[in-house]
């Protein structure tokens, strides 16, 4: 091959423009990227589907964009490039640097006012709407895919143990009391699992008892939040996971979701894990299964209130050139996931919890909660009692590094290389470095 | 240095020239806006930058925990290399070394490097997990395996597991730079009653040496750069920072947590470190060659 | 050394790299339930073939049919494979049998593309692809990969030992450099260009968060990306399909390397040196 019909070739291939079908009939198009999998992804693009044929004047088009994380960051190359797609799904942890785009977002309450569509703010779920609220209660971004951590029983332990699988325990005392029956009765491998360590043990906790996890009211009205997680009541919960483990009452399965498997292979008798693995659960266990509420501790708080999310919201983007036809698309897209019937199928049909108040109700009048038993408890979790600043969710900026710090700490605990309080010392300090790291980055 | 040579400068430029405009469009540009982004403080989406000299490289290496992952990382890189090039050269000389059978045993060592590293993740997990792992289960029933608490042995795996990655490259170009060494010389040493292993190292390395030396600076940059997702998969650089290599953090901090500035610093360390390690290995093998 | 001992050290080897396939191979045909909680089994269960008609028929979960994902992968790979390869022997070519200015320079300069972590040069490569107005392309796709430092420096390192008086014999013969490069350099180096064709064939299959970024087109995506899409997060796993989809993804690799191998003729060199 010689140089020039390589050169040519090369040209000739950098010019084919894709087959990117151009909307025909003047319809106006927009992009919605997410980093929906498998059933999920289906789900997306059947509700897509649904907006294109329930009207004629928007078309939307969904796009996966790999992992949240991946999914962000393609986001937020395109929008350097003045490429950015008009909605983005972004995982809960990453709100704090959403916030702080700045121009590169148009927060939901400014979409919805100038575009007069109809969404309303109190429809939601105030526990989801919460987490991607401003302190003042207007909405940042629009509560999409939400799940909340749940206490999994494996009733088949529970009843090779002689304990009642239906009186689930509700404290911590009573965790370790059946743990030890189970133990000593040899009911499961481990008696207790748990992923997700930093969200469920420490975040959940912090909500469920009341107290501060970060300065601040968590992070919501300053950049300038302290975590406060080394103050006794985590010490203590720490503690306890410590001493379960030295007892042999709990195993330690690794991050995130990696710890979900034990629970999902039967070899653990409860597991703390997302209310989100209940379609693994009815897909592949081989035992009979129940979810409770996540247990407290009676010296901390009489009445657990709510619990907080976790999953992701959606965020408008913006471009310098951007239409304000295609605003306006994003919001009828927007306000037609909210429809009730909706947003009832999205929850029925993925193991999410419903975003709206009116999809509850409306799954409700479906009898789905009678047909589908403990589907109903993870939403009664997220809605008891009222919100307080210490459980509407987390503002820190930079959360992934946070967790990812708390697990490096805890995972050192675990292996018996420090206390409970040197390592939420060790977290704290930091992850204060972090914080403030965040914050001289959106400052200047 | 070669003797002979063709004359002219214009046509060897015109042959440069492809390669060239590719580099420095899409790798020099990028490379030194990830320098500059090194010495700001950005936010993720570009609409401020102050510059900082070299305060995030200040703040690298104050941070102990820093420090400690370089020392990990050339542990990891050796390792990784050292496996993985010992594997594939023991089997490409065996391999070649047999008549029966060759064209099979090179097909069935070559494919595996085909497995797309989005998948080789779940094969790991399905094969090694401690609780529902096919070898993991027995491992962890017999010898105490696991991972997700245990730094010795989450290292150990994602050597492993990188290493196993990276045989069937290194076997392919074994096999290939074997078939260069011509066949009179191998023969000429059978017949002067040179044998096995000694045959294979007076004769046979010296002539695979230019592979050899192409393979070092290929796997020490694939152990450096590209073996992230098996330890993402497997680890997430876990227990504690067991196994959190120097990309592994550069991905954390770059992606996941969109902190350009000092992930930028920690690729401009991670750079210059392996191109002076390059460097340092052209010198030791220019001198060889003479 | 023995013969029986080598075929056994081999054999292990084989089994050693074999089996995390023999796995996936395997688990596509049975229950993804099993499979989820730990319950694969590396016996085949026959009666699960049925999951290939499947796949093929109706594509992965809201991918594009998987035989369409193929064909583009098959294309990019294939372009990135033979561009690579071309523009590498070129530079590496004149880099070793010329003398110009800022010849090392030019070495150097490629050279240390190898050295700079994907990770970073995400976010600018973006912005000069989006400023050649490359997104959603074929060419956005593949030609910022062509760019190659390993595959110059193989070549270089053939090159370099290709002896003196080879070239002195076809310059003797009247022999310009294009010649010298077509009948000489290019043979001898056959066994090699198979090597790296193999290489970076797969690199080029491989290639998921290029293709993610670049194309938000589905009719540009590849069977890698589709693999991922239906490996779920926060959700039930069809382990048996991405399992079978998987394998189909190892078939035209797999090819690649059965093609290859007969380029790997022993003894081509023979008699030369």
């Amino acid at each position: 091959m010689n140089r020039r019909t390589l050169l040519s070739g090369a040209a000739a291939l950098a010019l084919t423009p894709a087959l990117h079908a151009r909307a025909q009939s003047g319809k106006t198009k927009i992009v919605f990227w997410h980093a929906m999998t498998a059933a999920l992804n289906e789900e997306v693009n059947r509700l897509a589907t649904a907006f294109n044929a329930s009207q004629s004047q928007y078309e939307v088009q969904p796009v996966f964009k790999g992992t949240y994380a991946e999914t962000l960051t393609a986001a937020i190359a395109a929008y350097r490039a003045g490429q950015a797609p008009n909605l983005v799904q972004v995982f809960e942890v990453g709100t704090g640097t959403m916030l702080a785009a700045g121009a590169a977002v148009k927060p939901a309450w400014q979409l919805i006012q100038e575009t007069g569509a109809d969404i309303k703010a109190e429809s939601y779920i105030p526990a989801v709407r919460g987490y991607y609220s401003l302190a003042d209660g207007r909405m940042a971004s629009v509560p999409f895919n939400s799940s909340t951590a749940v206490m999994w029983i494996n009733q088949d332990a529970f009843e090779k143990a002689g304990l009642d699988p239906a009186k689930a325990p509700t404290t911590y005392d009573e965790v370790t009391h059946a743990a030890e029956a189970l133990k000593a009765k040899a009911a499961a491998d481990f008696p207790i699992s748990s992923g997700w360590f930093s969200w469920i043990h420490l975040e959940e906790y912090a909500a469920l008892h009341n107290i501060a996890f970060a300065s601040e009211g968590d992070g919501f009205s300053g950049l300038n939040a302290v975590l406060e997680v080394n103050k006794p009541d985590f010490v203590k919960q720490l503690q306890r996971f410590l001493d379960w483990q030295k007892a042999g009452l709990f195993k330690y399965g690794g991050r995130d979701s990696a710890g979900d498997t034990i629970f999902l292979s039967g070899q653990a008798a409860i597991g703390f894990n997302s209310s989100g693995i209940r379609g693994d659960l009815i897909k592949s266990a081989k035992f009979k299964w129940s979810n409770a509420f996540l247990p407290y501790d009676p010296a901390i708080i009489k009445q657990p209130i709510n619990s907080i999310i976790g999953g992701a919201s959606l965020w408008t983007m913006t471009t310098p050139t951007r239409p304000v036809e295609e605003y306006k698309a994003t919001a009828a897209f927007l306000a037609f996931l909210a429809q009730p019937r909706n947003a009832a199928d999205w929850h029925q049909h993925t193991g999410y919890v419903p975003v709206t108040l009116a999809g509850y109700e409306q799954s409700k009048t479906d009898g789905f909660y009678a047909k589908n038993a403990g589907t109903e408890l993870p939403i009664q979790q997220l809605t008891r009692g009222s919100v307080t600043q210490n459980s509407r969710g987390l503002r820190l900026g930079r959360l992934p590094e946070i967790r990812n710090i708390i697990y490096e700490e805890v995972e050192k605990a675990l292996q018996g290389q420090q206390t409970a309080q040197a390592a939420l010392d060790s977290a704290t300090t930091r992850g204060n470095r972090v914080l403030r790291e965040f914050e001289k980055s959106v400052h200047t | 240095m070669r003797r002979t040579i063709f004359p002219g400068w214009l046509l060897p430029a015109a042959l440069v020239l492809p390669q060239l405009a590719l580099t420095v469009v899409f790798f020099l540009l990028p490379a030194g806006e990830a320098v500059w982004s090194s010495l700001t403080r950005t936010d993720p989406f570009g609409l401020s930058s102050v510059f900082v000299g070299i305060d995030n490289f200040n703040d690298l290496f104050a941070d102990p925990l820093y420090v400690e992952t370089i020392l990990r990382t050339i542990g990891f890189v050796a390792a990784v290399c050292v496996i993985s090039m010992g594997t594939a050269l023991l089997l490409a000389v065996m391999v070649e070394g047999v008549v029966r059978g060759r064209g099979i045993y090179r097909t069935m060592l070559i494919w595996p490097y085909a497995v797309a590293p989005a998948v080789a993740g779940v094969i790991w997990l399905f094969l090694l997990h401690p609780q529902i792992g096919l070898l993991g289960r027995w491992l962890n029933h017999n010898l105490g395996w696991d991972y997700s608490l245990n730094g010795t042995q989450a290292m150990l795996l994602v050597i492993l597991a990188s290493a196993w990655k990276q045989v069937s490259y290194n076997f392919i170009f074994f096999v290939a730079g074997l078939q260069s060494v011509p066949r009179t010389v191998t023969e000429a040493a059978r017949m002067d009653g040179a044998h096995g292993f000694y045959r294979f190292r007076t004769i046979t390395l010296p002539l695979l040496m230019p592979t050899v030396f192409f393979l070092i600076v290929v796997n020490v940059v694939y152990a450096a750069f590209d073996t992230f997702g098996a330890i993402w998969a497997l680890t997430q650089g876990g227990p504690g920072k067991a196994t959190e290599t120097m990309l592994v953090k550069v991905y954390r901090d770059g992606v996941i947590n969109l902190d350009l500035g000092s992930s930028s610093a920690q690729s401009v360390v991670l750079m210059v470190g392996v191109i002076v390690l390059t460097a340092v290995q052209f010198r030791f093998m220019g001198k060889r060659g003479k | 050394m023995n013969r029986a001992l080598t075929h056994g050290i081999i054999i292990l080897g084989v089994l050693l790299f074999a089996l995390p396939l023999w796995m996936i191979l395997a688990g596509s045909t049975q229950d993804p339930g099993a499979i989820a909680r730990g319950d694969l089994s590396l016996i085949p269960h026959w009666s699960g073939l049925h999951v290939y008609i499947d796949v093929l028929s109706s594509g992965g979960a809201g991918a594009q049919p998987v035989w369409r994902m193929l064909l583009v992968s098959f294309g990019m790979a294939l372009t990135i494979a033979v561009g690579k390869i071309v523009i590498s022997v070129l530079s590496a070519y004149a880099v070793t049998f010329f003398r110009f200015p800022f010849r090392m320079v030019a070495f150097w300069v490629i050279f240390i593309t190898l050295m700079l972590p994907p990770e970073v040069r995400i976010i600018p490569t973006y912005d000069v692809i989006a400023g050649f107005g490359m997104i959603n392309t074929f060419g956005g796709l593949t030609v910022p990969l062509m760019a190659s430092a390993t595959a110059t420096l193989l070549f270089r390192q053939v090159f370099l030992v290709i002896p003196d008086e080879l070239m002195e014999a076809a310059r003797m013969d009247g022999a310009g450099p294009w010649r010298f490069l077509r009948d000489i350099l290019l043979p001898v180096s056959a066994g090699n260009i198979a090597a790296l064709f193999v290489i970076l064939f797969v690199f080029g299959w491989n290639q998921y968060l290029w293709p993610l970024l670049v194309a938000t087109d589905p009719k540009l995506d590849t069977i890698v990306i589709g693999i991922v899409k239906m490996i779920g997060v926060e959700t039930q796993v069809e382990w048996n399909r991405v399992m079978a989809v998987a394998v189909l993804a190892l078939l035209p690799p797999v090819a690649v390397v059965l093609l290859m191998q007969r380029w790997f003729v022993a003894g081509l060199t023979e008699g030369e040196k």
